[in-house]
């Protein structure tokens, strides 16, 4: 019960500071719609409605799963910024409910920024999704939540144990996934040598799964309904994914709580570091 | 007999840097009684803010014992968490938040509904002569003092039997601090709290403390009611009592270097 009113804490002191921070909210919300539209007309300049579909999979997937992974890792070094960092962590509130009180906001918060940044894009585009499983990307993307999860816990012990280089660590973390992933290509054309870091990647899985569940592999066509794949043509990947987020949330959780300790015997937790 | 609230036993702290190591606490004891105002005077260094991160969990120790309520720490934190609160010298607050907004957040941390917390906060910071009118006003609005005095609320919202006052009234207006001093004494005639006081303020520690620690250079220097102290010294002040026996402990130290 105190868990759960605890959780409820984390996620209202969010849902209030992002009623306060609105202005920047919506400013977040253009630039990251405006930069999927910029990419999926790419694939409209060539044409090519197969590449106009698998750039715009892309954008809102990787819009959705950004954000999810930089709010929780970066919610140490916000703490921080904001000052409360000691109050927080003198609270008597385990880190297992702390960490899953602030995901949980963080889900539902890139949740809503996806569908925006999705229902902007129609605003540019013309497309049609009829035949997707939209269903079935639904699934894929709640499934691989869980994995960046636990990787945005992995990444959220960056900031406690540098606060001048852990929050630009976060940053350069994220854009490793983004590279490695394939977001906009096939994780083919990357170099070899990069090439087996995307099998580390969460979002290599959720990608490929989706665009089977969006259609995009098979016949694509003006006027002509997309064929996207059932769930069980994706079942691998699905449980890669599954598998991923049961083995990356207590590791991240674990490394979370070695580093804390750490951090308190060094004397890092501290709102100045 | 009674255990104390507060119990520091031969607490070390030392904080290395790649080659060098400073400590920051050289064997500190002291303990505080239930109900007891115990202030901890020291120069800026001495390790008082060290030993309040220490009592906050927020620091581990190197060496010694540690027990608030009977709860040892590092064991007992989850405990000791939920018995302790904690004002520090800078009111930690989100600053777009309103008064009303922080102190929900914090109160549901501790287990407290929000019905509750709103309520509590107001009858505290009434308390504190705080204009409830500004309750829903961001934090960023408002004075330094009005910001401590918010800070207080949300150290007193869980009722906690023990108060970690770390410099609580450095730098507020006359007003701000004679309203925040009467109401540690209030607090303490009508709740019996214990509190742990850092200062520099010696009038406020003689007026506001049962007995003084007196921090230098990591170790504790002296210890007893402010007329004590003097007497030890042989001053007439505190302040220079203050000086004399702190000044001691370095010439002290630079023999033993």
């Amino acid at each position: 019960m105190n868990g759960l009113r605890q959780m409820r804490g984390f996620m209202y002191r969010d849902h209030q500071l992002t009623k306060r921070y609105w202005s920047w909210v919506v400013v977040f919300a253009f630039y990251a719609l405006v930069n999927s539209a910029t990419v999926a007309l790419i694939g409209v300049a060539s044409k090519d409605l197969r590449l106009t579909l698998n750039l715009t999979l892309g954008a809102v997937l990787w819009s959705f799963l950004s954000v999810l992974f930089n709010e929780i890792a970066m919610s140490i070094a916000f703490e921080r910024w904001e000052g409360t960092l000691e109050y927080t962590f003198m609270a008597p509130v385990s880190r297992l409910v702390h960490l899953m009180g602030v995901s949980s906001y963080a889900l539902l918060y890139s949740m809503v920024r996806a569908v925006v940044v999705l229902a902007g894009l129609f605003l540019f585009l013309d497309l049609s999704l009829r035949g997707a499983n939209l269903l079935g990307i639904v699934l894929v993307l709640m499934v691989s939540s869980v994995a960046f999860v636990g990787l945005g816990l992995i990444a959220a012990i960056l900031p406690v144990m540098s606060p001048e280089r852990g929050a630009e660590a976060t940053n350069i973390f994220q854009g490793i996934l983004l590279l490695v992933s394939g977001i906009y290509y096939p994780v083919s054309v990357l170099p070899k040598w990069i090439q087996p870091f995307s099998v580390l990647s969460p979002a290599t899985y959720a990608l490929r799964a989706s665009r089977k569940l969006l259609g995009v592999e098979g016949p694509v066509g003006a006027g002509h309904p997309l064929q996207g794949s059932s769930i069980t043509a994706v079942l691998p990947d699905l449980l890669i994914l599954a598998g991923m987020g049961l083995a990356f949330v207590p590791l991240g959780l674990w490394i979370f709580g070695r580093v804390e300790e750490w951090a308190k015997r060094a004397g890092k937790l501290k709102r100045t570091g | 007999m009674l255990s104390p609230a507060l119990l520091v036993r031969d607490v070390r702290k030392v904080f290395r840097k790649r080659s060098s190591e400073q400590w920051a606490l050289k064997g500190v004891s002291f303990s505080v009684a239930n109900g007891e105002t115990y202030g901890l005077l020291g120069p800026n260094g001495s390790g008082k803010s060290t030993l309040i991160r220490i009592l906050s969990t927020l620091l581990l120790p190197d060496g010694g014992e540690i027990e608030v309520l009977g709860y040892r720490l590092p064991e007992r934190e989850r405990e000791v968490r939920q018995n302790i609160g904690r004002v520090s010298v800078d009111a930690a607050f989100y600053k777009k938040l309103s008064a009303r907004e922080n102190l929900v957040y914090s109160a549901l941390l501790y287990g407290i509904d929000q019905r509750t917390a709103e309520r509590k906060s107001l009858d505290i910071l009434a308390g504190l002569g705080f204009p409830s009118a500004r309750f829903n006003d961001p934090l960023e609005e408002m004075s330094r003092g009005t910001q401590q005095k918010i800070s207080i609320a949300r150290a007193l919202l869980v009722d906690p039997p023990v108060l970690l006052l770390d410099e609580p009234t450095t730098g507020l207006d006359p007003q701000s601090k004679r309203d925040v001093q009467e109401f540690i004494e209030d607090l303490r005639r009508r709740k019996g709290t214990t509190v742990l006081l850092t200062t520099h303020d010696m009038a406020e520690a003689e007026r506001l403390c049962d007995r003084l620690g007196l921090l230098a250079h990591g170790r504790l220097v002296a210890e007893g009611t402010a007329n004590e102290i003097k007497e030890a010294a042989g001053t007439e002040g505190l302040e220079d009592a203050f000086l004399k026996l702190s000044g001691e402990a370095f010439e002290k130290e630079e023999a033993e270097a």
